[in-house]
């Protein structure tokens, strides 16, 4: 084997020579931009200069002809230079407007849809799951291949009230982020402790420390050291699995899928907001998840119908109120959506404002 | 020269649909590589019985500690002996990006050489915290891939007890609203602090994003430690041309329903042009004949909305800065919590003025190397201490600015009372000698 060689540090590259010439010469010196149609955005500099942005979807996870097909599109029908966005949607930047046309119609053509601008069902922001985590509780590339299948038309039109930004997480910690509708697993059972395996393979006092309402403690078992649930305690939230893979969280049948909405990331308007549970108990129903889809679609169409101009989904319940919110998209209303942690009771409703 | 494919009636359920399809780029890169029909294999399992079947591990390159996410099969047979043994080793390499997530279509063929070569051929652009992903690689190959990937100029991102990753929006290349090099930010922060990175000896991750604007594309407020907000302290600045075409095309109701009703803090108005408000602090535009759209600054808190929806018309103001806010993160231990402003106001287009953002970086990080419990995010951190304590342990002063409402309980000791005022008293005084 050759000498190792040092790392070279390089940290993160200047992305000035990978950036679209008219791109560099008028960077930060951009006056004004409009949305001539889905998918696409046009935008002038303080020179005159203009540029026309195609935007499309990806899978993400991409094998690397899907990638050079990406990149022989830039060179046939763009100026060859590209982004993608924090939601792994592609960019293509011309210089030329007579490119847009022919750009979108090559994307099309090669099974990109092009849309994701301003007021259209984005793409959904991901983890790993089945594909490569170490703590899935369910798939996430499917998950989301199955809700944009669902989604595409939203995607490719700018027809609802306000953009609307979806994540996914294939577990509680919620890597996916926060979003106007998220869908994330949650768990319904306690961990099933390996007892055989716990002492090997888990820093016990961590595990214990990781616990969010402290229903972890050492214990010994069948004369082995290892930890025990108080079970009336757990919350099921899956924090001790990382740590101490034996304590399994992902369960087959139990660990559901709940929808949360209302996240907002913007300080536009109101100031930034986190997603709040609306549903929950939903199946693990790979490969298709239909019926995760089917409650995504049906809180979409009443937003889509009921919602003002520029009111993100955030907005427009703040202006309705929870209880109509629930009884405009016929969700159920339990006592789970009524927040028990730290801080809850900001959450209540301390006044006599009630919508009738 | 691969290996016989493995059926997978359930992932093929996924290869119909208008969304372009992982799986078939999957199925693409098994006809060429055996470790992509043993991934499918895995994958396929997981489908059937809804179980993940990948644990963590210790691999890495020379000189770094951090970077590669290893992942070891689980699927066993009774012998020990993987089920799908060329997907066994299937781990990711995390890449910084360009600042930006700019890209040449050259620069793109070479990755994907690079990762046909020493890996799967599956690459994500881009995992949750910027990174270029390239998944799939056996233990044996990852020192060459990454030798090569680190000669032409790129280096490993975060994983683990490290500062992270960053992610900066568009901004400046292609966007009006921004307010500051967002690339140049990223890269001050992020590369003079990459012994973080690269060597993982945090008590947790440590998250930096920058956005160029209020609309904070990349989610810096929810999403990091310190997130760098564009912003600007004098008046929105007004193209009252291309706000008279908006109101042209749109209509007035439009301009009252959707622009001036819509504004937090009622800062905008319609009056007739005789009664417009006089002095600084006002941005006016004539909307048509008889009105005009008045903006009050000093009672806007730059949400960006009316900006929104009147690009061009209405553009952030000439006297631009960033916002910072500590303590974003995600669900655990605490829950989510968004970061806290810490420094309302500061300029950012000097050198002197990033070598003090580096230096804030700096001393924020080593703050919370010091003081944050093991597992424990900066939010966290805060949240134990107190945000007198962390302001004080980083050697801010206290701003009004950084809190919604002053406290309602009266569960305080004040005896240090007049000292404190002696300090407000004068930093105000000094503030106004300039």
């Amino acid at each position: 084997m050759a000498e190792l060689r040092q790392p070279i540090e390089s940290g993160a590259p200047d992305p000035k020579p990978y950036m679209h010439p008219v791109m560099v010469k008028n960077y930060g010196k951009w006056v004004f931009h409009s949305h001539p149609r889905p998918g696409v955005l046009y935008h002038r500099a303080e020179s005159g200069d203009e540029i026309w942005t195609v935007k499309a979807g990806t899978q993400r996870q991409m094998d690397t002809y899907t990638i050079r097909k990406l990149a022989e599109i830039a060179d046939k029908y763009g100026d060859g230079y590209v982004r993608f966005t924090a939601r792994s949607n592609i960019e293509y930047m011309v210089a030329d407007e007579k490119k847009v046309e022919p750009l979108i119609k090559a994307l099309t053509e090669a099974g990109f849809p092009v849309g994701g601008t301003a007021n259209s069902v984005s793409m959904v922001a991901h983890t790993q799951g089945w594909l490569h985590c170490d703590i899935p509780g369910t798939d996430a590339s499917g998950v989301v291949k199955a809700l944009m299948d669902e989604l595409y038309d939203e995607f490719v039109k700018c027809e609802m009230p306000n953009r609307v930004k979806l994540s996914t997480s294939c577990c509680e910690i919620n890597c996916g982020g926060q979003a106007d509708i998220a869908v994330i697993v949650q768990h319904t059972k306690p961990p099933k402790i390996n007892h055989d395996l716990v002492a090997n393979v888990c820093e016990r006092p961590a595990v214990v420390a990781r616990c969010p309402v402290a229903a972890i403690r050492p214990a010994l078992v069948n004369g082995k050291p290892s930890l025990e649930v108080d079970e009336k305690k757990c919350i099921c939230c899956g924090a001790c699995y990382p740590p101490c893979p034996p304590m399994q969280i992902n369960d087959p049948e139990h660990s559901k899928i709940a929808i949360w909405v209302g996240g907002k990331n913007s300080n536009a308007r109101s100031r930034p907001t986190f997603h709040k549970l609306v549903a929950a108990g939903l199946p693990n129903n790979a490969p298709r998840w239909p019926e995760v889809s089917a409650v995504v679609k049906k809180i979409l169409s009443v937003y889509k119908a009921d919602a003002r101009p520029w009111e993100r989904m955030r907005d427009w319940i703040d202006r309705i109120g929870w209880p109509r919110f629930f009884e405009k998209t016929g969700l159920p209303f339990t006592k789970y959506h009524i927040d028990d942690w730290k801080g809850h009771r900001v959450t209540f409703n301390a006044s006599a404002h009630i919508r009738f | 020269m691969a290996k016989q494919m493995i059926e997978t009636p359930l992932l093929d359920q996924l290869e119909s649909g208008p969304w372009p399809s992982f799986v078939t780029g999957l199925k693409r890169l098994a006809k060429e590589k055996d470790m992509m029909v043993d991934l499918l294999g895995q994958l396929e399992t997981s489908y059937r019985t809804r179980k993940g079947y990948w644990k963590g591990g210790t691999v890495g390159v020379f000189g770094y500690g951090g970077g590669v996410i290893p992942r070891f099969t689980e699927l066993k047979d009774e012998n020990d002996q993987p089920l799908f043994p060329d997907a066994a080793e299937f781990h990711t390499l995390r890449v910084q990006p360009p600042a930006g997530m700019h890209y040449t279509s050259d620069l793109l063929r070479w990755m994907c050489d690079v990762w046909d070569k020493y890996g799967s051929g599956l690459i994500a652009f881009h995992g949750q915290s910027g990174d270029i992903m390239f998944q799939g690689i056996k233990t044996e190959n990852v020192q060459a891939a990454f030798d090569e990937l680190n000669e032409h100029g790129f280096d490993l991102g975060g994983a683990g007890p490290a500062l992270r990753t960053s992610m900066s929006c568009v901004g400046a290349a292609r966007c009006e609203m921004s307010c500051y090099d967002e690339a140049r930010a990223l890269r001050t922060v992020i590369n003079n602090n990459l012994d973080d990175m690269h060597r993982p000896a945090l008590p947790y991750k440590f998250k930096f994003k920058f956005s160029g604007c209020p609309n904070d594309c990349v989610n810096a407020i929810q999403r990091s430690d310190m997130a760098t907000i564009g912003t600007w302290r004098d008046n929105i600045q007004v193209n009252e041309g291309l706000v008279q075409e908006w109101v042209a095309k749109h209509g007035k109701t439009e301009l009252v329903n959707q622009v001036i009703n819509m504004c937090p803090t009622k800062a905008i108005r319609l009056v007739p042009k005789d009664q417009v408000a006089k002095g600084d602090g006002y941005s006016v535009a004539a909307v048509d004949a008889q009105d005009c759209m008045e903006i009050d600054n000093h009672n806007c808190v730059r949400c960006m909305h009316c900006l929104n929806v009147i690009p061009g018309g209405l553009l952030p103001g000439k006297d631009k800065g960033v916002t910072i806010l500590v303590g974003g993160k995600g669900v655990l231990k605490i829950g989510a919590t968004m970061g806290t402003v810490i420094i309302p106001f500061m300029k950012l287009e000097s050198d002197e003025d990033f070598e003090k953002l580096n230096e804030l970086a700096r001393n924020i990080l080593d703050f919370f190397a010091e003081n944050a419990l093991e597992h424990e995010r900066t939010g966290e951190m805060i949240d134990r201490i107190g945000l007198v304590n962390f302001l004080e342990g980083i050697g801010l002063d206290v701003d009004p600015h950084m809190i919604l409402e002053p406290r309602s309980n009266p569960y305080v000791r004040t005896d240090g009372w007049d000292e404190e005022v002696a300090k407000w008293n004068e930093r105000k005084a000094a503030a106004k000698a300039g």
